[in-house]
């Protein structure tokens, strides 16, 4: 039973890392907006040289 | 036969509008020079993605451009106050874009270092409608910026005012944090209590005390950290001696908490702090829900919005702008064309011609002589004038209204609050509680003294009025969301309550039941051509009549007409000569044609004649919004009292009669002051008002009533301080939603009703002396999840069966 006292500490470890990881990922703004990144990555940018006076 | 004629000709390849005055470029067609123009300017920088996204999703240019407009942005103290960082390398500033819409608009708006390169980077963020810019100062000026921002449809709406919205973001990251916290500790109490629980005791006495030591860590964060703002906000209502909703919940949080560290302490049991966590994380999840808001939105907008920023100053015969809070009385300023008088002022030189319709709603020009009052929030159209400060900005007619007491925040934030029928209720269920903790008290200590503590604080514990209060939160704030999805965007979810209780609706005219973006005339007929249309141009452009405005408008015409002889016929026509033309503009019988029924609210025609030789008519839509009848019928019938004011003249009686029949009140020629106070008697003497306007001129109103709806067509635009914001075309559907508001009281008290049916079961163990950690861990998160649940489920059901969406419309997204 005694592997149960390591388990525990293990556990709160690790979840205690994630709360970190998700209090952070609050603080830097990473849940400011979520639907402009979206959007953004769907922008091609290898067009810009070829495409150059075609229109 | 309009839609045939609109069907021939092209839509902009910029902007979509139909090109009545076909421009090409490129073999794209243009609806004017103003579009074709930022096209050539993507075209010649690569960024012809932008029309690849989304189809013409360009706004429309507004073909003059006048860029004195924003010469206040070369002053320092200006720049000062708008930009976030300053050094001689880099300038960062944070601009808000209302006219965002697409994808398209992303694209174009972060690909603007490529337009012009000083740009170092511009970042979108969506939702919020705002960009962010970083631009290098020796390249490039914040006139410049905003110019090019301008020139591409999307002027920024700058505000000198210092911006709320930085700190309200902060302050949500704090709520999130908290709850990410509580969720945390509540999950792993919950993990650490099983082994207790589903052992029945059979446990290893080591392993039972760290387990009950490890979730006494665990729970500290959630009373001291994650609980705080609700003991915060106890604190202040009862210093004010007042029991707030959140009284009860910090004493039962004190209870709950108190008991387990004194159980736990002293090592006589475990404690109840997975239910007290669980307690606390239930309450901020309700909060979080309910505190949804629109960010790209703003509800509380000062006169200041509106009036301009910068003005021209005449100086020692001199040109100087200077931002308009440096305005002094005694300055002599100069009004162009379109612009907006910025104080009460007296007209010195030139020609005023002056629209008030910002003002009073009534869009037709007045006409002022020298030394004549002009009064701020007019709008100068034809040429410059000088004017000389008599007050200050600050001071100004038009401004005193604000100076109303019922623009004070504090009358306003008390608005709902007070009406809410959830605070008698708790009130009544804190009574009932205490007797029923009282009387379990004393048969304890007569029958088992010490038993009674434990009792006693046991039915404190499980009668927790959160289930209540989450009942409320989470049917209100999921209704808001749905009012979102319907166009109708609340301030906060008590509007909905107000919302419920309206007796009598109050509506304006322009711009309410009117539309302000009216489609543009379509010409029927031998077609005209530029020579022709510029005669045209010259006539209709000397006439304030509203469809000789609408015609001039939409003719885009560079060249000046000459107009050498002028005369209108009060509801005929016009007949002028311009560059030597004579030229005839009206209805049929002034025109001598055959007479047809052709003026309806749908539509009207305008026929004109060139050298006597009959051209054909421009059919003008009219701007009435379609369904106003079935509303106004509705609306009567379901018990509401109807009212119509309108800043305008009485012109349109007979149509708002037909509209709104017979026992409506219509009142015609409502200055602002006029409307408010019609309201405030209105209110005292028949019930809550419901105010529904647009416009400067129902800023009062709105305020004035129990609850005011601005409408908006386009949701990103300014619109006056106000409860909600609805979109223009949801006006028909106001009695639904007027229905749903009103279901609102129906759905809470369905999850009242169930959250006393958990309390009964929980209180029949607790007046027993019966309550098992495990009994309390099971009923208290059932109870508040199938409440929850209840909430979203009924106001979904409820809202299909009255025929509201419950999908966001994706092709306009706004939130």
């Amino acid at each position: 039973m005694s592997a149960l006292f390591i388990l525990i500490g293990i556990s709160m470890v690790l979840a205690g890392s994630f709360l970190i990881a998700f209090i952070w990922s609050v603080i830097k703004g990473q849940y400011d907006d979520d639907y402009t990144p979206s959007v953004r990555m769907l922008f091609d940018d290898k067009k810009e040289s070829s495409t150059t006076k075609t229109n | 036969m309009l839609a045939n004629t609109l069907k021939d000709k092209h839509s902009c390849f910029h902007c979509g509008e139909p090109c009545i005055t076909d421009v090409v470029v490129n073999e794209k067609h243009f609806c004017c020079t103003g579009c074709s123009q930022v096209f050539l300017l993507l075209n010649e920088n690569n960024l012809c993605t932008y029309y690849d996204l989304d189809k013409t999703p360009g706004l429309t240019a507004k073909g003059k451009f006048v860029s004195e407009r924003f010469a206040y942005l070369d002053d320092v103290s200006v720049i000062d106050k708008l930009v976030s960082f300053r050094s001689d390398e880099q300038v960062n500033i944070l601009f808000r874009l209302p006219q965002m819409h697409c994808a398209s608009c992303i694209y174009l708006l972060e690909n603007l270092h490529k337009i012009n390169e000083a740009v170092i980077k511009s970042q979108v963020h969506f939702e919020k409608k705002e960009l962010f810019v970083s631009y290098n100062p020796s390249g490039n000026s914040l006139r410049k910026l905003v110019e090019l921002l301008a020139f591409i449809g999307y002027e920024p709406a700058i505000s000198l005012e210092d911006d709320a919205a930085i700190t309200k973001n902060k302050f949500n990251k704090g709520r999130v944090i908290e709850l990410g916290v509580a969720g945390f500790c509540f999950s792993n109490i919950m993990m650490l209590s099983f082994p207790e629980y589903f052992s029945g005791g059979d446990i290893e006495p080591g392993l039972k005390q760290t387990f009950t030591w490890v979730i006494f860590a665990l729970s500290l964060p959630v009373i001291f950290f994650s609980a705080r703002s609700i003991f915060i906000s106890a604190w202040k209502g009862l210093r004010q001696g007042i029991v707030n909703i959140d009284a009860p919940i910090a004493l039962a949080s004190i209870i709950t908490f108190g008991r387990s560290y004194y159980e736990i302490i002293s090592g006589t049991g475990a404690g109840y702090l997975d239910s007290g966590a669980g307690i606390i994380f239930f309450m901020l999840i309700g909060r979080w829900f309910q505190s949804k808001t629109y960010d790209a939105l703003s509800f509380d907008r000062q006169y200041k919005s509106y009036f301009p920023l910068g003005v021209t100053v005449l100086k020692n015969s001199k040109e100087e702008n200077i931002p308009v809070t440096k305005l002094k009385v005694g300055d002599t300023i100069v009004v162009r064309n379109e612009e907006m008088i910025p104080a009460d002022a007296v007209l010195l030189e030139g020609k005023a011609n002056i629209d008030y319709s910002f003002v009073t709603g009534e869009h037709k020009p007045v006409e002022k002589k020298l030394n004549d009052v002009l009064f701020a929030g007019g709008k100068q159209m034809g040429g410059r004038i000088q004017l000389l400060v008599q007050k200050e900005p600050s001071q100004s007619y038009i401004t005193q209204l604000w100076n109303n007491d019922i623009f004070t925040s504090e009358t306003n934030s008390l608005k709902h609050s007070k009406e809410s029928f959830i605070h008698p209720w708790s009130r009544y269920f804190t009574i009932v509680l205490f007797s029923i903790a009282a009387i379990t008290g004393i048969y304890w200590s007569i029958n088992t003294p010490e038993k009674t503590w434990y009792a006693v604080t046991a039915v404190l514990i499980v009668a927790c009025p959160c289930s209540l209060l989450l009942s409320s939160t989470f049917s209100f704030g999921s209704m808001q969301r749905i009012f979102g999805k319907n166009k109708l965007y609340l301030k906060n979810a008590s509007v909905i309550e107000s919302l419920a209780a309206i007796k009598q609706i109050v509506f304006d005219k322009t711009g309410t039941l009117t539309q302000r973006l009216a489609f543009k005339p379509g010409f029927v007929g031998t077609p005209l051509n530029a020579e022709e249309e510029m005669q045209v141009y010259g006539a209709t452009t000397h006439s304030s009549h509203i469809l000789s405005k609408a015609i001039s408008n939409s003719l885009l015409v560079n060249e000046k007409a000459a107009t050498s002889y002028f005369k209108e016929f009060s509801g005929l026509g016009i007949d002028a000569v311009v560059n030597n033309t004579d030229i005839k503009i009206g209805s049929s019988v002034f025109l001598g044609q055959s007479e047809s029924n052709e003026n309806t609210m749908a539509t009207s025609r305008v026929h004109v004649q060139i050298n006597n030789q009959y051209k054909g008519y421009y059919e003008i839509p009219g701007n009435y919004r379609k369904g106003l009848h079935a509303m106004a019928h509705q609306l009567c019938h379901n018990g509401y009292g109807l009212h119509l004011l309108s800043g305008d003249n009485n012109a349109e009686e007979a149509n708002m009669r037909s509209i709104f029949g017979k026992e409506a009140t219509i009142l015609f020629n409502q200055s602002p002051e006029q409307k408010l106070n019609y309201i405030k008697n209105c209110k005292e003497s028949s019930g809550k008002v419901l105010m529904i306007g647009d416009g400067l001129n129902d800023a009062g109103a709105l305020m004035q009533a129990n609850c005011g709806i601005a409408v908006s067509d386009d949701a990103g635009r300014f619109s006056p301080a106000c409860d909600a914001i609805i979109d223009g075309s949801m006006i028909p559907e106001l009695p639904k939603l007027l229905a749903y508001a009103k279901w609102g009281k129906k759905i809470v008290l369905a999850g009242f009703i169930l959250s006393i049916l958990y309390n009964f079961v929980g209180l029949s163990f607790a007046v027993q002396g019966k309550l098992s950690p495990l009994v309390a861990a099971i009923l208290m998160p059932l109870s508040s999840i199938s409440i929850v649940s209840l909430a979203g489920l009924l106001s979904g059901i409820v809202a299909r069966r009255i025929g509201l969406s419950t999908k966001t419309d994706e092709s306009h997204v706004f939130i």
